[in-house]
């Protein structure tokens, strides 16, 4: 009897929580996620001495769960996803997000004390689509205005482009996946990247 | 031999006008000498460049790198008045008047940034974006030798600034050539540690830096909100 209520209690909590989750609105979203991973890196030692794989590890499960890469990986695409095959994508997504853990396990490495702002969002209930606008602030630094877009997914709010100073990842990304597809096709970018990621 | 440079001109006007219209398209159209000139950056960036600015952030204590800083970013903002004058826009105009006049006088001869501990914001102004501003578009994308990535557009911009710099009128020119370079390091200098960042992130680095700085600069023409563009 107990055991049925602890059950049925538990996969009460469970739909609770991603309800909550997908409630969750995309400004608080990254709040909640920068601070969590500003607190690690202030409080994890092995970090802190350079221990690149929990480094990549931490934005892998904090940060880029957060994100829709198949998404991502399709707008950098551009004309070019429709000629990929599923496999194809499904692959120059994997590649492409760990690409950019990578990227950004590195700029965090280089993290000191920097102060985050969010600009007010305007947004009404029914959109799907935000920009939510931050500047970062470095010690005796200029703000960088840095703006994440995110879609509404049935799992919640998921980013699919950062803009840092007005420099978009997914169009800086467009034209080198597209230069690399008319060199060696879709199969040579999902090459380059492989190689990329090994390198 | 007359016809030569008026084709010329005709050509960069013709090139500079269509800069806007057809943004989605990048223009490069001498690709190969920007390459090339982008290898010889690189290669004097390894060589010369990073391990002087390393050297200098190693050995010279903060206090004195923020004072450089301070004292070149104190010029820039008296040109960055000058551009917010060309564009109207008076209130970023009266910011960096404010700052020029209370860094100049209260920091010392701007080594020390007293207005932006006062909450007077940098607005970064230029010629370029001055240009931009009064609808030219940015032009063919070109690779400076030494100073790096630029277009048609900024770079005329940064010939006026250069022409104009009050740094032009110090003498005798060894101390001249003294501030030239410790501008040229304090630049560099604040720009360590992106290098591994951008060999992570890019496939061909060329391509990569050329997107970043059109996207950044046309951002910054449009003060932070360019319109969407559709491609």
């Amino acid at each position: 009897m107990n055991r049925t209520i602890a059950f049925t209690l538990g996969a009460v909590m469970a739909v609770a929580a991603t309800w909550a989750a997908a409630q969750e609105a995309p400004d608080a979203l990254i709040k909640r996620v920068a601070s969590d991973v500003v607190a690690t890196l202030k409080s994890d030692k092995d970090i802190q001495a350079g221990n690149k794989k929990k480094l990549y590890d931490l934005v892998e499960t904090k940060i880029a769960t957060n994100f829709d890469f198949l998404r991502m990986t399709s707008l950098a695409m551009g004309r070019n996803w429709s000629k990929a095959t599923p496999e194809q994508q499904k692959a120059l997504a994997a590649e492409f997000k760990t690409l950019l853990i990578r990227t950004y396990s590195g700029a965090l490495a280089n993290y000191q004390n920097h102060v985050m702002e969010f600009k007010p969002l305007k947004m009404q209930p029914s959109d799907t689509d935000v920009t939510v606008r931050t500047t970062v602030t470095a010690q005796g630094g200029q703000p960088i205005p840095i703006d994440y877009n995110l879609e509404k997914t049935p799992e919640g709010w998921r980013a699919y482009d950062v803009t840092v100073g007005g420099v978009s990842l997914v169009t800086n990304y467009r034209e080198e996946f597209n230069n690399a597809i008319r060199e060696s096709g879709v199969d040579g970018l999902i090459k380059t990247l492989q190689a990329k990621n090994k390198s | 031999m007359k016809l030569k440079p008026a084709i010329l001109a005709s050509v960069l006007v013709a090139a500079l006008c269509a800069g806007g219209a057809v943004r989605a398209q990048v223009s490069d159209p001498i690709e190969p000498v920007n390459r090339a000139i982008f290898q010889f950056n690189d290669a004097l960036d390894r060589t010369l460049l990073r391990p002087v600015a390393q050297g200098y952030v190693n050995v010279v204590p903060r206090i004195v790198r923020n004072g450089v800083s301070n004292f070149f970013g104190n010029i820039s903002d008296a040109f960055s008045a000058i551009n917010n004058a060309l564009q109207g826009k008076r209130e970023p105009l009266g910011n960096d008047l404010g700052r020029v006049l209370v860094n100049s006088t209260f920091g010392i001869g701007g080594l020390f940034d007293i207005a932006s501990e006062g909450g007077i914001e940098k607005t970064n102004e230029d010629f370029g974006q001055t240009f931009g501003y009064w609808g030219m578009g940015p032009g063919p994308y070109l690779v400076l030798p030494i100073l790096g990535p630029s277009d048609v557009r900024d770079a005329v911009g940064l010939g006026i600034q250069t022409y104009l710099d009050p740094i032009n009128q110090v003498t005798p020119w060894e101390n001249q050539w003294e501030l030239i370079v410790l501008r040229a390091i304090d630049t560099r200098a604040a720009l360590l540690g992106t290098e591994d960042l951008l060999s992570g992130a890019a496939l061909d680095k060329y391509t990569f830096v050329r997107s970043a700085y059109l996207q950044r600069r046309r951002n910054l023409v449009y003060d932070g909100k360019p319109p969407k563009d559709e491609d």
